[in-house]
Formats: structure tokens, sequence, C-alpha cells
């Protein structure tokens, strides 16, 4: 097999290879059976393979070419492709910002991206300059610098990532700069949220808030700019200073919410109001065209009240697992053989495994690793208490933790390993609310159902 | 027409048309809802759509000036007619196969070249009746050709795409969309710009439209078909026209858009005659009126002036009567530049000399403005415009711009279709830099499976359809050709195939492009009634419940009263058909009263015998019938007085 050639392979690569040609080539496609077709040679994205070769049309339109080994390719000339200009600023004049200083940190997801007319690939940008010119409404409420830590997916954030943000966050604070924005993709921010509350829930003195996009930015309906707006407004300006995911709060551009970052959790796959604080209220609303935010909960650690101490490190070998029906004790046996040092589950209803697995945790303390249950319900606190299989849990040793998120726990519990390994000690600060991850009580109304009615 | 008929020939006249006609699916094109509108409330959410750019940095300005507007979309979305994908919360499912398989069948009818694998792109398009920002869109099928009166109409491309949401009105900043028709499959078809009258032009938007309907799978009714059209003349410039609704408006679009671009090359020419320039143009400065005219009589000035706007006036140079000069029917040239200054600096109008005095602004008024613009009344026009000052400049400016473009000759646009055959300004022509892949949606290869699929919707050429349906039904050709005309062909010919047996298939076409074309006659619009109440209709003719001759007027009747059911219609009328025994009863007694006629003239009084009992029964018994009895009693009669 040969190698790739733009995205083709196979015949379709040797036939433009020998051709000579070259995406943006203006190309004639002669076929056996006397068809012809002319445009712009494009790469292939997709990673169907298939005989096609794609053709830009004058029209802009792009169409899919079969061939075959009695295909002729001909180069016919190639499209001048302009240098990116001056991209067109969206307001006009210069940016007039008030004092509040404001650092956005890029770790991720398509906040700010240009798209490529050609390939609609797109490509993400965080520099001041093209901020200022594409969501030049974040001047409003501050005066912007940004700095991109690094550009990494979603599922490929790690532990050792939250360290480095951790680093660049405080940095910034130091700088003395009014709050923090983090930009991040959305489907591991509750993780990194949490993870960022427990390195600074010693002393924060300015709000930090985790932002992304639920619709990437190329798109005329992007909530990029709208979280990213709310987002620097909640950084300079609100009266909190904790770690927030700030997100659209309704299907609709009209508010945010601020969502604790050890509260938060990314509840649809899709929405826009897809992060919902669990267990617990959101701590406020925030209107981005209204410079409005208004408290939800009044139990917050005010701005300004604390010095900054950061407790930065966190533990790579923790893991965070789901009791199904089947074989659950072997996968807990396989992970303490593999050296993982804390096991979160997200039992069963109250928190429960198996029976047959408890066997499988006793071994796990005896190896001395620590395993903390949370529920799968989501919703609702875990109770070890009320059946027997809970009590013989609790007797092999396993941290209960209380109404807490899986996100949260997988956070704290490596976080919590890298500074204790004795496990009381792990107990201890496992069930000590360090963050506001812990809640004692619930009203009726945290809990809704959505009956779709 | 003002100038007489227009030799559309010499004038180089070239009209391309777009046809947009919904298909008609089990779901939309990229989600699993129902393909039909509803009139059904909804959730209601608010959105706001921001410009992207591309790579080179290049921003719509329509779309720019949309969003540094403010614009607002308020979004209905009724639940059982749109879905997370309507809402743009979920991205695309894959596209609907049944949709490709029609176009590709449309695109085998046409000659034209199928592509192997589809792609989807997205156009951007923000003015909010997309709530992506941009309407998913795929090509089919490239070239081909329809035959129209003995000429070859070549077609460029034909093209898969979703429908927008439809608008529902507009208050201050927000626009209100409804969601059920965004999604709803469309086919378009473009023909090539060779079309070279305005009667031409309707023609092949005919043929185009009956090719279609043979498919079986397109939707009928107002707004399920859609015509731009292409308008260009020798030394003018292409202007797309959007949203031709009806076929008839055609010609008349056409006809209005030549005689806007030539009385356009008209008014250059007597800018350039008149010694105007695009340096004078650029040396124009608007000037501050409001102190001159904070007395005067305009409502709109004094409005203005009262809540703090300015009134801001240029001097036009040597265009005194320019800007009244008519365009197109009822539109003058000041209207053009009114459009301009509307779209592109958010002002609600301009006011220019050449329709002055007016609007509460005084022959003195003028005096005063020309004194204080250096404009002489004899030889300038000048314009003025009342706003917050911001708007009220940059609306001058446009003005101004629109001027020097007015000096070149057409500038190229996109126009909306109004519903007087007239047009006005809707944006600038896109770029092409507007189009880019849906990344989304994988592509999707034409395979065996698919055309095999779309073979079943290949329509027939209309001249075979006719062939067929005047030797299957011994329709008269006449008939057959109108009801391969009709929107209704397909209903029809199921219903033909029903009652075969049961009632004379020229009976029922005729019924449907006869007797319902000729209510229109009556003041009523027989297209409204739904498709299952006329064929309700003909199930009770075929039953024997109702008289053949019924027919016409309960379908009138629910024209008439739309919420009606056919039984009622039927009841109301007194229709209820009379059985034998009633009809014989009716009978006897018109052959008593007229025996001494029958005596004498024997079987020719069989006329007025029927006469009578036509005028008691009609609709309420079968003409046949009655013939049957009232011969039968003649004959009786006859017999009788024989004796």
């Amino acid at each position: 097999m040969q190698a790739e050639y733009h995205g083709y392979t196979g015949l379709v690569a040797s036939l433009l290879r020998k051709a000579g040609v070259k995406p943006g080539d203006v190309i004639v496609v002669r076929r056996g059976d006397g068809s012809e077709f002319r445009g712009v040679l494009m790469p292939r994205y997709s990673l169907s393979p298939g005989p096609f070769i794609v053709l830009k049309l004058p029209n802009g339109y792009n169409i899919g070419v079969r061939v075959d080994e009695s295909t002729v390719i001909e180069k016919v000339g190639s499209v001048e492709r302009g240098k990116p200009g001056e991209p067109m600023p969206l307001v006009e004049g210069p940016l007039k910002p008030p004092r509040e200083r404001v650092m956005i940190v890029g770790a991720g997801g398509t906040v700010a991206s240009r798209i490529d007319y050609e390939t609609g690939a797109v490509k993400p940008y965080l520099s001041v300059d093209e901020l200022s010119l594409s969501v030049p409404e974040l001047w409003r409420y501050a005066d912007i610098d940004a700095v991109q830590v690094f550009q990494v997916l979603s599922e490929d954030m790690k532990p050792s990532m939250w360290a480095r943000l951790v680093d660049e966050v405080a940095k910034a604070i130091e700088r003395g700069y009014d709050g923090v924005v983090v930009t991040h993709g959305t489907d591991t921010m509750a993780f990194t949220a949490s993870a960022l509350a427990f390195a600074f829930h010693r002393g924060l003195p300015v709000p930090i808030a985790l932002t992304g996009a639920q619709r990437s930015s190329d798109r005329p309906s992007s909530d990029a700019a709208f979280n990213l707006t709310a987002a620097v407004l909640v950084a300079s300006r609100a009266p909190f200073a904790e770690v927030t995911v700030v997100m659209h709060g309704e299907t609709g551009d009209t508010y945010a919410l601020a969502h604790r970052g050890v509260r938060v959790k990314k509840m649809h796959s899709s929405r826009r109001d897809a992060f919902q604080s669990i267990n617990s209220p959101p701590l406020a609303k925030v209107w981005p065209y209204d410079a409005r935010i208004e408290i939800i909960d009044k139990r917050f650690r005010g701005r300004g009240k604390e010095d900054l101490v950061v407790e930065n490190g966190f533990h790579e070998r923790v893991a965070l697992i789901k009791h199904f029906p089947g074989d659950i004790a072997s996968v807990i046996d396989a992970l303490v053989d593999k050296g993982f040092k804390g096991i979160v589950i997200e039992g069963t209803g109250f928190g429960h495994v198996s029976n047959d697995a408890i066997k499988s945790l006793e071994r796990a303390r005896e190896e001395g690793v620590a395993v903390a249950i949370v529920t799968q319900t989501i919703f609702g606190r875990v109770n070890l208490n009320v059946y027997s299989t809970g009590r013989r849990m609790l007797a092999a040793g396993v941290i209960p933790l209380e109404d807490m998120t899986a996100e949260a726990a997988y956070a704290k519990l490596s976080w919590v390993l890298a500074r204790a390994e004795d496990l009381d000690e792990v107990r201890r600060l496992m069930l000590t609310n360090l963050a506001g991850e812990i809640s004692g009580r619930h009203p009726l109304r945290l809990y809704r159902h959505a009956t779709g009615v | 027409m003002a100038g007489g008929k227009l030799d559309y020939r010499a004038l180089g006249v070239k009209v391309g048309l777009e046809i947009h006609q919904q298909l008609d699916t089990r779901h939309k094109l990229f989600c699993e809802c129902p393909a039909e509108l509803t009139d059904d409330e909804g959730d209601v959410f608010l959105r706001r759509l921001r410009p992207t750019r591309s790579e080179l940095g290049d921003v719509d300005p329509a779309a720019l000036f949309e969003w540094r507007r403010g614009r607002v979309y308020r979004y209905h979305a009724p639940p059982g007619h749109s879905c997370l994908v309507e809402a743009d919360e979920e991205p695309p499912h894959p596209i609907n196969r049944e949709a490709l398989a029609i176009a590709l069948a449309v695109a085998m009818a046409l000659g034209s070249t199928i592509v192997d694998e589809v792609h989807v792109m997205r156009k951007t398009v923000i003015d909010g009746s997309n709530t992506s920002g941009f309407q998913r869109t795929a090509i089919v099928a490239l070239g081909g050709s329809i035959e129209v009166d003995g000429k070859r109409i070549p077609i460029e491309t034909i093209v898969v795409e979703e429908d927008a949401a439809r608008k529902l009105g507009e208050e201050g900043r927000v626009v209100d969309y409804k969601l059920d028709r965004l999604g709803i499959p469309l086919i378009e078809i473009a023909t090539a710009p060779v079309i070279e009258t305005p009667e031409e032009a309707k023609n092949v938007a005919l043929a185009i439209g009956r090719l279609l309907r043979l498919t079986g799978k397109v939707k009928r009714g107002i707004g399920t078909i859609r015509q731009d059209l292409n308008v260009s003349i020798r030394g003018g410039a292409k202007t797309e026209i959007k949203g031709v609704q009806k076929l008839e408006l055609i010609p008349k679009v056409v006809e209005n858009e030549v005689l806007r671009q030539v009385r356009l090359l008209e008014i250059r020419d007597e800018m350039r005659r008149r010694g105007v320039t695009q340096e004078l143009l650029d040396s124009l400065k608007p000037v501050d009126l409001t102190s001159l005219l904070s007395g005067s009589k305009s409502r709109v000035i004094r409005r203005v002036v009262k809540a703090g706007g300015k009134v801001l006036g240029v001097k036009l140079p040597l265009m005194k009567g320019l800007l009244g000069r008519e365009v197109m029917p009822g539109r003058r040239f000041g209207g053009e530049l009114a459009d301009y200054a509307r779209f592109w600096a958010g002002v609600e109008g301009i006011i220019h000399s050449d329709e002055l005095p007016g609007y509460g602004i005084t022959r003195e008024d003028m005096e005063r403005i020309a004194e204080a613009l250096g404009a002489s009344l004899e030889r300038d026009a000048f314009v003025i415009v009342a706003s917050d000052e911001e708007r009220a400049r940059r609306a001058l400016e446009v003005v101004i711009w629109r001027l020097k473009l007015a000096l070149e000759g057409v500038p190229e646009e996109t126009r909306a279709a109004l519903e007087d055959g007239t047009t006005r300004y809707m944006r600038p022509r896109p770029g092409s830099a507007r189009m880019y892949p849906e990344t989304d949606i994988p592509p999707e290869p034409v395979t065996e499976d698919l055309l095999e699929e779309a073979k079943r919707y290949v329509p027939e050429p209309p001249s075979k359809v006719v062939e067929g349906l005047v030797s299957r039904y011994g329709l008269s050709r006449d008939l057959a050709e109108a009801v391969v005309d009709d929107e209704r062909y397909k209903l029809i010919v199921d219903l033909i195939e029903k009652y075969r047996g049961r009632l004379e298939p020229s009976y029922v076409a005729g019924f449907f492009v006869v007797t319902l074309r000729g209510l229109r006659g009556e003041g009523v619009d027989p297209d409204a009634i739904p498709d299952d109440k006329l064929a309700e209709i003909l199930d009770l003719v075929a039953r024997g419940d109702v008289a053949r001759e019924a027919a016409g007027e309960i379908a009138l009747y629910i024209a008439r009263n739309p919420g009606a059911s056919v039984r009622e219609a039927v009841e109301k009328l007194g229709l209820k058909k009379l059985g034998r025994e009633e009809v014989e009863k009716v009978l006897d007694e018109i052959v008593r009263e007229l025996r001494d006629e029958i005596v004498k003239r024997g079987e020719r009084a069989m006329g007025l015998v029927m006469g009578r009992a036509m005028a008691k029964l009609r609709g309420r018994a079968d003409g046949r019938l009655v013939a049957e009895i009232a011969r039968r009693k003649i004959r009786e009669v006859l017999a009788g007085s024989a004796q």
C-alpha cells in the first residue's frame, strides 16, 4: 500500500502523483466513459477511502468523482491563493476597555478559530490581536491578555496538563490580573475545573472561569463568543473568587450560568446548555449582553479576601470506573494489578458494587489502593449504611464520597494521592469539604425531572 | 408599460432560472422530523448570529451589518415538527436517501451527469432563516437539458438542499422564525442563462415544474415551489431575484427587471452627459440641517428631532429630476437609493428633492435647504435623512456610494420579488467565499442501490404520460393534457385508478380540471380545498350517496366554509341523494302536470319533462336515472292515451 497523498490512498493517490497535481491545482478529470470534470483539486478528509477525487467547482460546491485505471488527470492551472489579509474588525474605532484586566489562558477547545473556506478545516487561534478583531465585546468588560498553554482535544487531557495549567493561572494571578479565563474543550472541562478548584482551595483572591463552545467558533451560530464574553464578565466583575465553569444557561443566547467547578457536569452531548450543577445550585446567572451578574448561591468565597496559595500536583495513577452487571471484580483486580493507586467507582444507586467484588475491594485496601465511591445516578448522595452490601463495602475500606460528582471525586483523589499515601489520611482528606464539593443538605428543588413536557 | 414594448432580443436579455421545489419525503433532509408545516405552537428561544471570517479575513458586509445592528432571532420550535437538529443543538444526521433518490431521478430524466459522491456544503446565510447560520446544500448532478417549445435549455446543476425557517414577522430588532419548514428537502434545478424573453422564462418554469410533478414525489401548494431568476441585459448586470412564488408572475418580474436595467443605463448616460463624475460625488459632504428644519411641519422630522436625532442633508449636484425617474412601475430611482440607505444604514427612509414639496416639507423649506446646501433648485437635487446622527451620516454616505455605482451602470444585486411583480433591493450578491464543506456529514457515495431506488421515481416525458392517460383511461387528449398540467396530477391518477369500474376516468379527471377550476369563477380558491376532502366527495359519488352533478356544489361549499366536513356540506346543501322511489314520485307528479303536453308532443316531450325534473332534482338524483324513469313514464302516458 502506497503512502497517503493529501488524504488520498491507493489508486487515487497514485493517479494524482502520476499527474503531478496537488490540492489547489485546477484539474480536468477525463474518464474512460468519456465524461469530463473540471475543478480545483481538494484534499480528502473523510477517513472512508473509496476511489473518489474531490473537486471544488467554480460555484463553490464540492463533488466526488469516481476514477479508475482508465482515468486521465491533467493539470490545467492553479488557483491564486491569496495571502491571508488583515482580518476585518467587527467594530470600528479603537477599543476602550475599563481598567480591569483579565488573562485568557488557552487550554484547548475551538473557542476562537478561523475557517479555511476551501477545506472546511478549522484553525484555532488565541492571540490578543485576533481576539480583539473577532470578539471585540470582551473589551467592554476588561483589558484582555491571552496566552495559549497547549491546544489539546478534550479527550486527550491528562492530569499532568492540569498541573501546567495551574502554574499558568497562578502566574497570571501573581501578576495582578483581576480574573482568569481558561478556554477548554467541553467534554472534560468538569474534571479540569475540579482539579483547579482543589489546587487553589487554600487561597484564591480572584475568580477563575473555565469556558468553551458546544458549537465550534467557525459557525455564525457558535456559542463561543457568548460564553467567552460571559466568562470575561465573571472574571472581571464577579464578587466571588472561586473556580467556575461559565457556559450557556439555556438553549437561547440570553444568560449563562456560572457553576462551581467542583459541582458541574456536562449532562448533554451537544446542547449549548449541557452543563448543570449537580446536587447544588449554580453560583450565579450571568447576562453577557447586559453586564449583569445575578448571584444565586450567596455562600461564596469573596473576591480579594484571600491571598493566593497554590497546592499543585496530581497523581496520574487514578482510575474512574462504573459498576455494571457483569464481572466488576476482575476490573478492580486488573486495576490493582496495573499499579493504580486510587479507584473511583460509580456504584449503583446508593453506591453499591456486587457482593462478589467485595473480595477485590479488600485486596485493593491490602495493596494500599484507595477506593472511593460515588453514585452512577448522578443526583443524590451515596449511602452505604442502608443495605448489607454497602456495609460489607464499608468493612472492606471504601470511602463513600457523600454527594460528590464523579469528576470532582476523580480530580480530588488524584490531588489527594499526590500529597498523602496513608489510606487513613487519604480518607480524611477525601471526606473533608475543601472547595464546596460536599454539601450536607439538598433542598427539594435541587432536582427536577426532565419529563419533556 | 411606459416607454412601450421592449425588444428583448435586441436588448440582449439573458435569463436563467433556479427552480426550488419541496420534495414530498417521509422526513426532513437531515433529521427524522416530518417534512411538513404545522399550526402547532412550540418552545420559543432567542439567538444571535455572528459574522464568521474566512481565511482571507473576509466578512460578508451584510452579515456584519446585521450583527452590528444587534439583530435577535426568535425561533418558534413546534415539538412535533422540529428537534435538536433544527434548533442547532445537535449535529445533522446523514442525508435523507429518499430525497437523494428523488433528485437523482430528476437528474436521470434531464440526462444530467450524476456525481459519484455527494458532498454536503454549508452556504453562509445569516439573516436568521437558518439557525446554524448556513444552509446545507449539495450538488447531485451536472449538465443535462430540457426541451421547451423546440429549444434546448441546458441545465447547469441539480442540487438538494434544506429549506429555510419560515419568517413569521419582525418587531424592532427581533425577527420571528418558525422551525417547521427548516430542513424540508428541496431540489434546486438551475438552467443556463439562455432564456431570451419573459414569456419563455415562464414556459421553461412550467416545463420543469411539470417534470418534477411527474415524479409523484414533490409537494404542492403555495410556497412549495419558488423560482429565483437571474436577469441581465447587454451592458447591464446579473441581478438575482429571489422568491417568485407564482408562475404567472415570472414574465412580469422579468419585464420589470429588464426595464429597470434599461432605465438605470439611461440614468447613467444622463449623469455623464450632465458632467457628474466620481470625483464630484466623492467631494460631497453632509450638512446638519437640524436647527434649520426644527420648525418644519414634517411629522417625521419633528419626531426625530424631539427624540434628540438629527436631520442631515447632502446636495446632489446636476441631478435634478433624476431621482424622480421611474425605474419600474411605481418605483423611482430615489426609491433605489432609499432601499440602500435602509439596508446599509438602518434608517427608515430618505427624502429627496424630486418628491418635494411633500411630506410636510414646503417650497419655502426647500429653498432654505437648498441655500444651506449651496444647491440650485433649478439644477441640483438633494437628499435629507432624519435619524440619530450616526445612522443619518451613514445613510448619506450610502446614498453617495449608490450614486457612484449608478455612474458605472447597473450594480450586481440580490433583489426580492414582490407580489405585484416588482422587486426591491435585498442585499449585494454574495461572494463565492461563503461556501465551505459541512464537516459533520461524511460524503455519501452514489451507490448502485441508490440509483436503483432512484429509477422508481424517474418521471416519464410528459407527452408519453398524456399518451398513457389517453390509451389507458380513454381520456380525450385535451383532458389528459390538463391532468398532466394539474398540480394534483398524482391525486387525480390515484383516484381514477381507485374508482375504476365505478366512476368513469373522464368524470374523475373532469371533476378536477373542469369542475374545480370552474369554481374560481365563483370567487373561491379550489387549491385551498384539502385533498382528503376532495377524495371523500368522489367516494360519496362512487357509492351513489350523492349525485355526480353534486360534486362541484359540495366542493364550492367547502371552499367557502373551510372548517366544514364533506358530510356537513352534503346535509347543509340538502344533497343527500334520493332513492329510485322518491325520484319516481317526483316524476309522477311532473308527468301528471304535463300530461296534455306529452300527449301533444309525443316522445319529443322528453326535453320538457327532463327540464322540469332536473330543476327539482339536480344534485339530488343521478341524471341518468331521472332520464330512464322519465322516458318510461312518457311512454306509459303515450301508451295510455293511445288506447
